[in-house]
């Protein structure tokens, strides 16, 4: 029923509120933990005291640190981050520059990740013990022992440097998402596999699926609309995790391969200090995961009629 | 036990490889001639020779050297990271799931909130925070995955909790903290140990990214992630100064996975995968 379902998101929406919430206080007294001024700062070392008191006064800093909280939350709701330290731009509008390239890096990254996850994982599962099956896991297990930001750079020698198919770094049209996709991917292609066959090991015991090939339903089927089906409730939960971690890897990925996203610009941001662009940053990103982690938990529904929308 | 272990094979490979590295570190002074940290100016970027196995870095390093020396560094981070996010998020996990309640409800809300940052995220922040260097880099890393073990342990515990033992224990009026000491933490020990087996890992990546992107341990200490990045800059050039710290690293990390995965089947069959 769409209704209930509507609830459902609604009520989902509204649990997420005190993490979210919890989210931007841990960030606020982080960045504020920071030793030195932040006035000091941007005013810069040769600056007198009256000037640097008068951007104090302005920040709003010589104010109780919960007011300030209130300030910064109020401006947050107002999509006002702050301004840059550096470039003396909204930092609202730095950020808006490069998420594109983020959320674009980080959704091909997890539809290549699923799709051969997902497969690889379902071709071990029914040959369990095969050549085949030890294949992939070995593979697997390559895939979440290589760091992301070496295999970059290794794909980047071979296919950049030596054979000159792609191009090494930098933005532009499908050819550049080639290798930061595979990099990016290669550790959540090795979960989502691991998961998705054990998860279906475990389902192929189950009686439903014997009756199934009892009643002489064909192997194919069996998997895709028995077993897999059942499956699907921890490869989701699995691929919801593992879309943090892409995201956290687009930080490494993009500093391999030049890529003008929000990791490259936060990574950036930390070497120079500019503790504004930081804050909105980590904040955007954790907005990002908690919003997946929602579509995820929608998922659910849609996959698992047991689960109640309540 | 370690029989058990021992006839997984696959685990047995991960343990040569750690016990390869520890051998290697044990012995760095003695087998190789190079100081890890020295310039030599005359034998910059040198290609792999039989002088220079791994070739020389942008400075004249000998990158076998560098890499041999790399290996302590990385694998104290690891340990030192682990260590702690085990002893912040054991006790944290037992009292939580022990507990349950209020304390339990503040926990979880708390633990929520650290894995709200997506991955690698929390201990980069925490790093924009704290400044670079050894100390902050173990708090950073360790910090981090201590939600790990506040979830895993207090699982145990919850689970734990309801068996007759425990109860018959408290109607004999042992103290709370004793069972808990005495009862529950035994049972916690088996998976805390596969998960930190694997968390090395784990904190060993972590320091190496953070390494990379130039946020880690401050040169010229020899560091597996850092001398990659540093590597970056020559990749088109001298390829060797960026691929040998990233095998090690991968090599490193890969050793901890097998072993783990190992103890997991040899100590843990629950949580067998598959």
């Amino acid at each position: 029923m769409p209704s209930s379902l509507g609830l459902y998101l609604l009520r989902r929406v509204a649990l997420a509120i005190p993490t979210l919430l919890g989210v931007t206080i841990l960030i606020f007294l982080l960045i504020r933990a920071i030793p030195g001024d932040p006035a000091r700062v941007i005013a810069g070392l040769t600056a007198s005291e009256e000037e640097v008191q008068r951007i104090r006064v302005e920040l709003g800093l010589t104010r109780p640190i919960h007011v300030q909280y209130g300030i910064f939350l109020k401006q947050l709701f107002h999509g006002n981050l702050g301004i840059s330290a550096v470039t003396r731009a909204p930092v609202a509008e730095e950020i808006g520059l490069r998420m594109p390239a983020t959320v674009e890096l980080a959704i091909s990254s997890i539809v290549v990740a699923t799709v051969i996850g997902l497969t690889a994982g379902i071709v071990s599962a029914t040959r369990q013990y095969s050549t085949v099956d030890y294949v992939v896991m070995g593979v697997a297990l390559f895939g979440v022992s290589i760091p992301v930001f070496w295999l970059g750079l290794m794909l980047m020698l071979l296919f950049s440097v030596y054979l000159r198919w792609l191009p090494a770094g930098g933005f532009g049209g499908p050819a550049h998402f080639v290798l930061p996709t595979i990099a990016l991917a290669a550790f959540s292609i090795a979960i989502i596999a691991r998961m998705t066959r054990s998860s279906l090991l475990e389902t192929f015991n189950q009686d439903y699926v014997r009756t199934a090939r009892a009643k002489g339903v064909r192997q194919p089927a069996v998997i895709l609309r028995h077993a897999l089906k059942n499956a699907l409730i921890p490869i989701l939960t699995v691929i919801g995790l593992q879309f943090g971690a892409l995201l956290g890897g687009a930080i490494l990925t993009e500093t391999t391969f030049a890529w003008p996203g929000m990791g490259r610009l936060l990574v950036n941001a930390i070497s120079s200090r500019d503790y504004p662009v930081i804050q909105g940053i980590v904040l955007m990103f954790a907005l990002l995961f908690a919003g997946v982690n929602l579509v995820v938990d929608v998922l659910y529904a849609y996959v698992d009629p047991r689960i109640h929308y309540g | 036990m370690l029989l058990r272990l021992r006839r997984h094979r696959t685990a047995v490979v991960g343990l040569a490889v750690l016990a390869a590295f520890i051998a290697a570190t044990a012995l760095a002074s003695a087998i190789l001639p190079y100081d890890p940290n020295a310039a030599d100016f005359d034998h910059v970027l040198l290609r792999p020779s039989p002088r220079h196995p791994l070739g020389t870095d942008q400075l004249g390093r000998d990158l076998l050297t560098r890499i041999v020396y790399g290996a302590r560094v990385s694998f104290l981070i690891g340990i030192l990271a682990v260590g702690m996010s085990a002893l912040l998020g054991v006790p944290v996990g037992l009292i939580s799931g022990y507990r349950g309640g209020i304390v339990d409800l503040v926990t979880q809300r708390l633990v929520d909130l650290m894995l709200a940052f997506p991955g690698f995220l929390l201990a980069l922040t925490l790093i924009a925070v704290l400044g670079v260097g050894v100390t902050n880099v173990v708090v950073s890393v360790g910090l981090a995955t201590a939600p790990v073990y506040v979830r895993l342990v207090r699982g145990v515990a919850l689970s734990i909790k309801g068996q007759v033992y425990i109860e018959a224990a408290r109607a004999l009026g042992v103290p709370e903290a004793r069972i808990v000491a005495r009862h529950v933490l035994p049972n916690c020990l088996a998976p805390v140990i596969v998960q930190s087996t694997l968390q090395l890992g784990t904190a060993i990546l972590t320091a190496a990214g953070l390494g990379f992107l130039g946020l880690g341990i401050r040169p010229p200490t020899p560091e597996w992630g850092t001398m990659l990045g540093e590597g970056q800059t020559y990749l088109f050039s001298s390829w060797y100064i960026a691929t040998f710290p990233g095998i090690a690293i991968f090599l490193a990390v890969m050793a901890f996975n097998l072993l783990g995965d190992g103890l997991r089947d040899a100590l843990d069959p629950r949580m067998k995968l598959g």
